[in-house]
């Protein structure tokens, strides 16, 4: 079944890249810092120049308007960045049928946190929170960058299963950058690591 | 008109001022004491060049020498924008966005004024083409440059902000709309201020001026006004076409933020 497609992606500092991931397949990404798994991920969203097509579903991104490709394909940053002053503010206006208050729920949030002021919350809360904005998006593949770095286990856990369920209930393809030589292990999927400028199998 | 002569000896009293604040600059270990003194000089020089050159200009009427006038004008405008941005685009549009933003603005509205307001015969007569269009030009540049530096500063600070809009499926157009706004604003208070408390701070310059030089004051509200509403609209039109363009071109055909169309901080 068709998922992401990478076709000879380059970005600054990978070149060539090919990559399948089916519908629903995880597939995990690691790598020295600075090796180039933020900027593929950049590449595949769209958000860095580069060369390379990138299909999703069969459907070439050139064919795809920007927010649309970025909508279907969600990026999730290491680092989440907010604009307004409440948490309610930065939903947006989810596809149709975004459970939102069992997705809040799920990642440990009350129904309240909408009017949470953004200044006051942690950096732990603000990465699960900005995996609810994308989620809502209802992307039909997701490009998580360390996606459970700033969590605790307890909220580790939470993300994991959270994204573990959109997975299968959606067969989203999900690359997934993580530092985390047990997570990576322990979720199982495929695992590769870029080495001098390669995407290889993870030994 | 009585108008009263100033000799040089008058206006090497009102410099002694300014040598008065260079010594204290200097005194007070403030640091500025020789831009001061250079810019000093370098009006005193302009404005005789420029007097001279008007004298000859009113007497003669010459339409190649208006024009070109007119283009040393606006080139040294738009090379002003330019200088006063923290972060400058690079290649042509560092000067062109300044450049196109007030051709846009002091432009038409100088014609406006001279064609239908004044109604100037022939229009282009330079009495009332040059200091008009210099004054919207002085303006307009202030309105634009402000608003572009806003626009560019923001964006660098923001792009963590910016691309975490674009990544959630907004446009381009809605993940700056924002600093746009911002950007605007800031662009287009000074003059609003200006208008705001014309006569009551202060008298306007153009106004004091032609008090100075003998008008009748009521004569002289009324060309002050004039050319307040002149250069409120045309600071908007210009601050608006100039964070139009500026923001489009901070995105790319695919619409990713391109800070690398920025240059690097230089200051």
């Amino acid at each position: 079944m068709a998922g992401l497609r990478l076709d000879g992606l380059s970005t600054a500092l990978l070149r060539e890249v090919d990559l399948t991931l089916a519908a629903g397949e995880k597939v995990f990404l690691s790598g020295a810092s600075g090796s180039g798994k933020s900027l593929l991920l950049r590449a595949v969203a769209d958000l860095d120049p580069h060369r390379g097509e990138v299909w999703l579903d069969e459907l070439p991104r050139s064919r795809l308007t920007p927010p649309e490709w970025r909508r279907r394909v969600g990026l999730l940053p290491a680092e989440s960045h907010w604009w307004a002053e409440t948490v309610g503010e930065h939903w947006g206006a989810p596809a149709t049928g975004s459970p939102i208050e069992s997705l809040l729920a799920a990642l440990g949030f009350d129904a309240d946190v909408s009017g949470w002021a953004i200044a006051r919350l942690s950096t732990g809360e603000r990465q699960r929170l900005a995996l609810a904005r994308l989620l809502l998006n209802q992307p039909q593949a997701l490009l998580l960058d360390e996606a459970t770095a700033n969590l605790d286990s307890v909220n580790r856990e939470r993300v994991e299963t959270v994204l573990e369920d959109y997975r299968a209930a959606h067969a989203a393809a999900m690359l997934w950058v993580s530092h985390d030589p047990e997570q990576r292990v322990r979720l199982g999927g495929r695992r590769l690591v870029i080495r001098e400028s390669r995407l290889e199998s993870e030994p | 008109m009585n108008l009263i002569a100033l000799s040089a000896g008058d206006l090497a009293l009102a410099a002694g001022l300014v040598l008065l604040l260079a010594a204290l600059s200097w005194r007070l270990c403030l640091g500025v004491e020789r831009r001061v003194l250079i810019a000093a000089l370098r009006s005193a020089v302009q404005l005789m060049l420029v007097g001279l050159v008007l004298k000859h200009l009113f007497a003669q009427a010459n339409p190649v020498l208006i024009g070109l006038i007119v283009l040393v004008m606006w080139s040294v405008a738009g090379w002003e924008v330019q200088s006063r941005q923290k972060r400058r685009y690079t290649g042509p549009w560092g000067y062109g966005i300044g450049a196109l933003s007030l051709f846009l603005s002091s432009f038409s509205v100088t014609l406006l004024a001279l064609l239908a307001i004044i109604r100037v015969e022939p229009w282009y007569q330079p009495r009332y083409l040059i200091p008009l269009l210099g004054m919207l030009l002085g303006n307009t540049m202030s309105g634009v440059a402000i608003a572009l530096d806003q626009l560019t500063r923001q964006a660098w600070d923001a792009r963590g902000c910016i691309e975490a809009r674009l990544l959630l499926g907004a446009t381009w157009e809605e993940a700056i709309a924002d600093l746009r706004r911002e950007a605007l604003r800031s662009g287009l208070i000074p003059i609003v201020n200006a208008m705001a408390a014309a006569g009551l701070v202060s008298l306007p310059g153009m106004m004091t001026g032609q008090i100075l030089a003998g008008s009748p004051p009521l004569e002289a509200a009324k060309y002050q006004l004039l050319i307040l509403f002149l250069i409120s609209g045309g600071t908007g039109l210009g601050a608006m076409a100039a964070v139009w363009v500026g923001s489009r071109r901070l995105f790319d055909d695919r619409q990713r933020l391109r800070l690398d169309r920025l240059t690097r901080d230089r200051r």
